[in-house]
């Protein structure tokens, strides 16, 4: 592989560094120390993994079966924390209800809706680039700040929506945030706006920019109209990026935390008691560390299994050039 | 949709009037871009209101006199260090960034050009990180940080970073590291570089466009970042900026002074950095996230 290494006595080489050299999967002295020069660059990242990765995941696993105050040892309770989850917590299932009904929602709505701007986008038109940084600005305002202007946006009485649906002649429009029925839709919309112009419609814009113009030429010719183009060439052509993205986003959608937390705090009376805002509550209001653990881990199994279903059903629409399919 | 205009010829018929169906899209877009700037002017107009304008009705949409003086008087809320959060954040920005950027390079370096056992497993490993949900690490991460006396200082949340990174910026830089000719090494091994300077002097000065993509995405995270502020920092005076904005959130009013237009003017200011930031390096950072869908 590399050039500069030199014909070096193999029977001798070999012999003195050999448990070395088969250790690190090298055959000439030359490769070890190339080997060992490889590691040590990999090092702060070999340590970051183990001390903010590797470890942490083990102790939060361990962590989910004890009862644990940060103060103090971590006292084993075997499945108590999961039993408690599961059938003596309240909030437990109503939080995980409100999270699906998130995701369900906020889903395929940012994804189609990120689409289609992208379409829009793409179309080539003059001041593109303009409409692009536009509508990517939610996506630069911290979340903290956006969850605060949404609060003022959507005050029932002063705001400018209501002020806005009043002169439409709307008599009773929803108090958004402050409503215990419309809380969870109103954070629902905000996440949705919030999401459209961001990462998302960037990614689908490249995969759209990479579909070659010939595929158009020739589904032209063969007489294909808009939708039937959309539907055979760019639809399968930006595949990739479809599953991509709709990881991502229900990954996005399943932690949801900050604007809720800034916006509702949760409420009113628990409309928007998202079960990340279950997990941080526990963990780090009450300091139940076992049981925040254990909260953590449900959610990461819900999360993995979404994913390894997605990754095993994408087999079936997903298509990747040259090969598969 | 996408290839409505894309086969037929750009932009103008030959009478050099604009298209019927462009004008339609035009105002599509135009009606979008009112949707997505829409807060964020109002925001810019609550925050150079008077306090009488903040409680009239009707909103009014614009405040007669601009009242900029707001921008000033921010500074000098009574229990709200709007500077000093400024500064808390800058520092933590800045380390932030620098171990990224330094850290995952180097790390990238060792993926991309060196060959060793079990280096395709922890690349592996690095990817699989990324779909994992914080909340699991973020408990046992606490308790560390705990155990280290880390809590209410800033290290918690720069530190980490000077590890690698992030997965994702370490699979960014790979890739880029990856795109470059391997003969710009071998000629400098043949010419007796070590591979520290190879990497120094030779392959670092060729992925600016990749190291300030990666810049300026840790750039944009970390000032926006809450959840971590959240957890680890409880003093007023060691929050960051996005602790700090839900912090003043909870002042409508100090000593009967209504505060609101102080806090838009605050959350105005939070989002400059990054929408400055944004401007300058728009290109880079747009290739950077299209890299992170089409490769991965």
């Amino acid at each position: 592989m590399e050039i500069g290494a030199k014909p070096l006595d193999s029977s001798r080489a070999s012999s003195r560094a050999g448990w070395l050299s088969r250790l690190v999967g090298a055959k000439t002295p030359y490769q070890t120390r190339s080997a060992l020069l490889g590691y040590l660059f990999a090092l702060p990242w070999i340590l970051g993994l183990v001390i903010f990765w590797g470890g942490p995941i083990l102790a939060s696993f361990y962590f989910s079966f004890t009862e644990y105050a940060v103060l103090g040892a971590p006292k084993f309770i075997g499945l108590d924390n999961y039993v408690q989850a599961f059938s003596g917590d309240d909030l437990f299932w109503p939080s995980l209800g409100r999270t699906f009904y998130f995701t369900i929602i906020f889903v395929p709505t940012a994804i189609i809706g990120s689409l289609v701007l992208a379409i829009l986008l793409n179309q080539k038109l003059k001041g593109t680039n303009i409409f692009r940084t536009i509508f990517f600005i939610p996506h630069l305002i911290p979340a903290v700040a956006l969850a605060v202007l949404w609060i003022y946006l959507l005050q029932p009485t002063l705001g400018p929506i209501n002020h806005f649906l009043r002169q439409l002649g709307v008599d009773n429009p929803p108090d958004w945030l402050a409503g215990r029925n419309s809380a969870l839709y109103s954070v629902t919309i905000i996440n949705v706006w919030a999401a459209l112009g961001g990462n998302t419609m960037l990614i689908f814009l490249a995969g759209l920019q990479g579909v070659p113009e010939e595929l158009y030429d020739a589904a032209t010719i063969d007489g294909a109209g808009v939708w039937s183009k959309f539907r055979h060439v760019t639809l399968p052509m930006i595949s990739p990026v479809v599953l991509f993205n709709l990881i991502l986003a229900i990954i996005a959608s399943l932690k949801v935390f900050t604007t809720a937390w800034v916006a509702t705090q949760g409420g009113p009376a628990y409309a928007t008691w998202f079960f990340a805002l279950h997990i941080y509550n526990q963990a780090f209001l009450y300091f139940r560390m076992g049981y925040g653990s254990a909260l953590a881990w449900i959610l990461a199994t819900i999360l993995i299994c979404f994913t390894l279903f997605q990754l095993w059903s994408s087999k079936r629409w997903v298509h990747y050039e040259g090969g598969g399919g | 949709m996408a290839q409505l205009s894309t086969s037929i010829p750009q932009q103008r018929d030959s009478g050099g009037k604009i298209r019927a169906s462009q004008l339609l899209l035009y105002l599509v877009l135009i009606l979008l871009a009112f949707l997505f700037g829409f807060p964020l002017f109002w925001t810019l107009s609550m925050s150079l209101k008077t306090p009488a304008e903040l409680f009239a009705f009707p909103p009014p949409l614009l405040p007669e006199v601009p009242q900029w003086q707001n921008y000033i008087n921010l500074f000098f809320v009574p229990r709200i260090p709007v500077a000093r959060w400024t500064l808390n954040s800058l520092f933590v920005v800045f380390m932030t960034t620098t171990g990224t950027v330094i850290t995952a390079s180097v790390v990238a370096y060792s993926f991309a050009r060196f060959q060793y056992r079990g280096r395709d497993i922890l690349f592996m490993i690095t990817l699989a990180t990324i779909m994992l949900p914080a909340q699991v690490t973020l408990i046992p991460q606490f308790v560390l940080f705990h155990k280290l006396g880390w809590i209410n200082t800033h290290y918690p949340l720069w530190v980490p970073h000077w590890f690698g990174g992030t997965a994702f910026g370490i699979f960014l830089m790979r890739q880029f590291i990856l795109s470059l000719p391997r003969e710009l090494d071998e000629a400098a091994l043949i010419d007796g570089a070590s591979h520290f300077r190879i990497f120094w002097s030779i392959l670092l000065p060729l992925c600016g466009p990749a190291l300030a993509t990666l810049g300026i995405i840790t750039l944009i995270d970390s000032w926006s970042d809450f959840v971590n502020p959240l957890i680890y920092l409880n003093s007023p005076e060691k929050f960051t900026i996005s602790i700090g904005l839900q912090f003043f959130k909870n002042y409508p009013d100090i000593g009967g002074e209504p505060t609101q237009h102080l806090l838009m003017a605050a959350c105005i200011l939070a989002a400059i950095p990054t929408i400055t930031i944004f401007f300058v390096g728009q290109r880079y950072f747009v290739q950077g996230i299209a890299t992170s869908g089409l490769k991965g």
